[in-house]
């Protein structure tokens, strides 16, 4: 009965459950009751946060499952075929032949022992869809195509030889090599620096609209989705949320959690700003001309000034290795720096950490990206925030606890949360106890090294709001350090632009983020997704006339 | 079952209990040894039989008597050899994990070319030079074990010393003893703790082939490898009497194998994340 | 990659320089003086001055390593303090013998376990799987000299297949050699092979838990080209160290089974050289054992470093 209908569709999947079971035999659902169909050319997004099961699903249309996972419900409906009643040669043959898979991180799934060519061709051989020369010419074609440099001879290199940006886009030649009939991109730019993203963006969707076939696009970025999918499906904790076009989705979203969803990708494109309002003359932090590099290798930072004042924020951001996180280390003194001079309240601090004095190391405090590793396991809360307190300031026990449990009261936990260690926390909650941490030093000047970079944007947003509420209250300083610039717009009122080790720009955030732009700083900027569809053909647009 | 809040599976049970008898039985062998182990009872190679278990050895003592009080010697000798690898290992390898700089690179090669020999014969070059004695052993295999006990906790620091919390005391300007005591030593402690039971299961199986060879524990006193050598004419006649206490040593090195085994499976569950 | 082998052939015999310091300083300046030593109860004044006067003990310490050490590279070991022989002539028949015997072991022991490791990785958790861990586990904690017994009781004693001590003569052909052996040949490779099982199966266990071993199957290749075109290639390079380790241990392990088996090779000697206190004969054979153990880490090395795809092709 159902025939006529699944004779359109491509995929349809129905009711699909899949749990993970671990070895006590606990069960844990992953993905619970997820219905959705695709037809020949359409692309799916399918967006969430982490844990919303996305990944799974997506490896899901390939009947497979991570160790320690399994599809224990459902239908998964492929051109008419249910496939979870395949074989292991029948799904040997589905796999890269008629679905194809494009993962996160290139880097991790090119084989490091063989050549490019060598894995893109493997598939169509081993499938024999063509013969071996038949495959390269093939391969060459999607390697020109993906706008991959020098084509003919891309392919003899190793994964290792080439950049993450071209990775990325070589897997998509070997995901499309045998012609599937569906592809699975897994979160395929997320690793990527924003000005690669719009790159290898671009290349996908040439690709999925020149070659017509369908795709599930997987990715915690609406903005991204926006510009490749069709329809959206929202995810949350395994389940849907909500589904349908993706003009929708992301002009009337229906439900409250993708309401909020996009209200917060909106608010990062904001282009009200923060006004600097430190009026005192002398900044709590300077750096004048400071000069660090890693052992004898080439200067990582060069010449960098920058000025923070009192109850400020100012941000500090570039792609990777531009030398953000590294202007931070020097500050602390973590890595003594080699020329200039860092300033605090107008007193040169020594370059060393170890030959700072303790009031020097309170005043200064820091938070940092990965909170799961910025607290010790093994302590309390009340082990963790209590001691700046017991170090700096030489309470009594009783003391110690009620500062404690006052701290706590101020970022928001419960305070029976006192005596629980990290392990029992969520990512938001542990970043809150590394904010709560920093204050207790009560300190001038608080370095959040990308701290919001690791948690799902809705946490993040909490934890700026946080951040900005503990700076209305205390006049506390911030020095943000972030590769995203809709945090810097939301919470710096001065940015300094890095790149490569050199401070491109630097001044007010309404002054930097505004025309005239430094070129850095326009690229930069322009490649940050915005969430209106037809953002990306735009940007290429006016590229490619700046190119002419 | 539970024990501690710990998962224990049946494997780790029995290895308990292995070191447990082992243990306990060298512990009261004064009180629960049938006989004097070292007075001659009978004829020589005496056969298994209800007062003595293990039979008489090749000068009519009573074997079963002397295997509880060879236990004594050679559990003591490794453990004690195993102590001291540790006291020195783990001090050396934290320094070279903190200080960094010099002092890894000078602690990191000497250990590299006491290692670059078998430890085996390292340790008969220097019973070769000075003679063998209990005094002799402990040192020469604790501190032969501390160069590769450095190695591992060094590794362990390295580990740990990376992580952002450890950087999060630095920069509050804790001192030395604090970060190593508070925030290194308790993540450290359980590799460590598995690791310290492997090389107890090493060092006893050294302290005993030492002995098999006769330059471990010297006679009158005898140790379960010692015993081994002492009675291994046996075999030839068709007697099982050196395999007892070489099955000693196995059983108990198995059991502490076991133990081990499950307190590395303890340490590499991802610990206490929900996520 | 060149810059980087020479670095570590040079590395290599920086090591062995600094072993031989090792070696020396520890038979030689030890608490305990030597000749007295030596003699033990029937030491007078007069033979003690004249031993030390024999061994050169009066001279500086520098001065007797940097003779002794130009002497061993010629080839000149001193002579047997116990029976006044070169320590050449000595050593040269019990190495071969040593070598026969380690050989032997590692032929039949290197395949075996690597196959036996890879399979174990690639059923984990099946019933053989299971079964290899559980009789590894068991080989390794007995101690050779259990097994040596037990095998010589029942393969030789009770079932008369084997004879119990190994002696080799020049008169015996090579398949006489490989029968006479056997029994300690198969003491030795028991805990070697569950050794090298063990870790054979943990490195392979961890490429076959990479990304793109993951992507592999994704892209629908069968198992067995996973396993010998993805996985290999890369834990190539772990399993020619666990060889290596392995190797060593089977070294170590001679001692104790030339002693079980009273078999006339380079261990035994050295063992009842130090029992004799034969200082020359002690040093000569940690000197060779030395250069083994180091040569064979250094071929570990340069051969994972020939293997390392991002070192063949630099960027």
């Amino acid at each position: 009965m159902a025939e006529s209908a699944t004779k359109t569709q491509l995929l349809d999947v129905r009711n699909l459950r899949i749990e993970a079971v671990a070895e006590s035999g606990a069960r844990v659902t992953l993905v619970d009751d997820v219905s959705f169909t695709l037809n020949p050319g359409e692309v799916l997004g399918l967006i969430g946060e982490s844990g919303a099961g996305k990944s799974t699903i997506g490896l899901s249309t390939l009947v497979y499952a991570r160790s320690g996972c399994q599809i224990t419900g459902g239908q998964i409906v492929f051109r008419g075929h249910e496939l979870r009643e395949l074989g292991i040669e029948a799904r040997q043959s589905l796999r890269g032949a008629k679905v194809a898979y494009i993962a996160q991180s290139a880097a991790a799934a090119f084989n490091p022992a063989h050549t490019l060519y060598d894995q893109v061709c493997e598939v169509a051989l081993q499938h024999g869809v063509m013969n071996a020369s038949q495959a390269r010419v093939e391969a060459v074609r999607l390697f020109r195509e993906l706008d991959l440099p020098n084509p003919e001879t891309f392919g003899n290199r190793y994964p290792h030889q080439v950049s993450g940006g071209q990775l990325q886009r070589a897997m998509a030649a070997m995901a499309m090599i045998a012609k599937p009939d569906l592809l699975v991109f897994d979160e395929p730019t997320t690793a990527l620096d924003v000005t690669t993203q719009v790159e290898v963006l671009a290349s996908f969707k040439k690709l999925i609209r020149d070659h017509g076939t369908a795709a599930l696009y997987i990715t915690h970025d609406l903005a991204v989705v926006a510009q490749v999918a069709d329809r959206i499906m929202v995810l949350r904790h395994g389940k849907m949320v909500e589904e349908g076009a993706a003009t929708q989705i992301l002009q009337q979203p229906r439900m409250d959690y993708t309401r909020m969803l996009v209200a917060e990708r909106v608010a990062a494109q904001a282009s009200t700003f923060v006004a600097p309002h430190g009026s005192s003359a002398q900044p709590i932090l300077a750096t004048r001309d400071v000069v660090a590099s890693y052992r004898s290798g080439p200067r990582v930072i060069d010449n960098v000034s920058i000025e923070l004042m009192r109850g400020d924020t100012l941000a500090v951001v570039g792609e990777s290795g531009s030398g953000k996180s590294t202007l931070a280390r020097v500050i602390v003194g973590l890595l003594p720096r080699q020329e200039g001079d860092v300033l605090f309240n107008g007193e040169s601090l020594p370059p060393r950490l170890e030959s700072r004095s303790k009031e020097q190391h309170r005043r200064i405090q820091m938070i940092y990206q990965m909170p799961d590793v910025a607290l010790n396991p093994r302590q309390t809360l009340l082990d963790i925030i209590g001691r700046p307190i017991a170090f700096y300031f030489n309470k009594s026990r009783r003391e110690v606890r009620a500062r404690v449990e006052e701290l706590m009261r101020q970022i928001d936990l419960p305070l029976d949360y006192i005596s629980r260690r990290p392990g029992e926390l969520s990512g938001g909650q542990k970043q809150r106890v590394c904010i709560a941490r920093a204050l207790a030093a009560e300190p001038d000047v608080i370095i959040c090294d990308e701290v919001t970079s690791a948690l799902d944007p809705l946490v993040a947003d909490e934890i700026l709001r946080l951040l900005r509420r503990i700076q209305d209250q205390t006049g506390v300083g911030y020095l943000f350090i972030t590769h995203d610039l809709g945090t810097v717009r939301r919470i710096a009122n001065k940015v300094a632009v890095m790149y490569k080790g050199q401070m491109v720009a630097y001044g007010a955030t309404q002054q930097v983020f505004n025309p005239p732009y430094h070129p850095y700083t326009e690229l930069l900027l322009s490649s940050v997704p915005e969430i209106r569809s037809d953002w990306l053909d735009e940007v290429l647009r006016k590229r490619r006339k700046v190119v002419r | 079952m539970n024990v501690l809040g710990y998962r224990l599976t049946l494997t780790a049970l029995i290895g308990w209990l292995i070191i447990l008898v082992c243990v306990g039985s060298a512990v009261l062998a004064p009180w629960i040894a049938p006989h004097d182990p070292n007075a001659p009872l009978g004829q020589r190679w005496e056969a298994p039989s209800a007062e003595h278990w293990f039979g008489l050895d090749q000068i009519g003592r009573d074997m079963f008597s002397r295997m509880l009080y060879g236990g004594r010697i050679s559990i003591t000798l490794a453990f004690l050899a195993t102590c001291l690898a540790f006291a020195v290992g783990v001090v050396a390898g934290f320094a070279a994990a903190l200080l960094g700089r010099w002092v890894d690179v000078a602690l990191s090669r000497i250990a590299d070319v006491i290692l670059s020999m078998p430890i085996l014969m390292s340790a008969l070059i220097v019973i070769s030079a000075v003679g063998s004695s209990a005094a002799v052993l402990i040192l020469t295999i604790g501190l032969l074990y501390a160069v590769i006990v450095f190695r591992v906790a060094r590794a362990v620091a390295m580990n740990i010393v990376v992580l952002e919390y450890v950087e999060a005391a630095r920069l509050r300007g804790e001192g030395l003893f604090w970060v190593i005591l508070r925030e290194i030593l308790p993540n450290a402690l359980p590799p460590l703790a598995a690791e310290f039971g492997l090389r107890f299961s090493f060092a006893f199986l050294f302290v005993a082939s030492l002995s098999f060879l006769g330059l471990g524990v010297q006679p009158p006193d005898a140790d379960w490898g010692s015993m081994v050598k002492e009675s291994a004419l046996a075999i030839p006649a068709g007697l099982a009497a050196p395999l007892y206490p070489a099955a000693a040593i196995a059983l108990l090195t198995i059991g502490v194998n076991m133990v081990v085994d499950w307190l590395l499976s303890l340490h590499s569950r991802p610990h206490g994340d929900n996520a | 990659m060149l810059k980087l082998l020479v670095q570590r052939l040079a590395l290599g015999v920086a090591t062995l320089l600094a072993v031989s310091v090792l070696i020396f300083w520890v038979t030689e300046l030890l608490p305990g003086d030597l000749a007295s030593n030596i003699l033990g109860q029937s030491a007078t004044p007069e033979n003690i001055a004249a031993i030390r006067a024999e061994l050169g003990l009066d001279r500086p310490a520098v001065e007797r390593y940097t003779e002794w050490l130009g002497d061993a590279v010629q080839g000149d070991l001193g002579k047997s303090l116990a029976n006044k022989r070169p320590v050449i002539d000595v050593i040269g028949p019990r190495l071969v013998n040593t070598l026969f015997l380690a050989i032997y072991a590692a032929v039949i022991a290197v395949p075996l376990s690597v196959l036996l490791g890879i399979l174990a990785a690639i059923y984990r958790n099946s019933v053989f799987d299971k079964g290899v861990n559980i009789a590894s586990l068991a080989a390794i904690s007995m101690p050779e000299f259990f097994i040596g017994y037990f095998l010589i009781l029942f393969m030789s004693v009770q079932l008369k297949w084997f004879p119990a001590i190994a002696t080799i003569k020049p008169e015996q052909g090579f398949f006489q050699h490989l029968y006479v052996t056997f029994l300690p040949m198969l003491t030795l490779i028991l805990v070697v092979i569950a050794h090298m099982m063990r870790m054979t199966r943990t490195s392979v266990l961890s490429v076959m838990s990479s990304p793109y071993v993951e992507m592999a199957v994704l892209k629908g290749i069968p198992k067995g080209r996973i396993v010998v075109h993805h996985a290999l290639p890369n834990a190539l390079a772990p399993i020619i160290n666990v060889i290596a380790i392995n190797l060593a241990y089977l070294i170590v392990g001679v001692v104790v089974v030339e002693a079980v088996f009273t078999f006339n090779g380079l261990g035994r000697l050295m063992v009842d050289a130090v029992a004799k206190r034969d200082i020359p004969v002690v040093q000569a054979c940690g000197l060779i054992f030395a250069i083994v153990f180091i040569g064979l880490n250094l071929i570990a090395d340069v051969l994972s470093i020939l293997s390392n795809p991002r070192l063949r092709h630099p960027r």
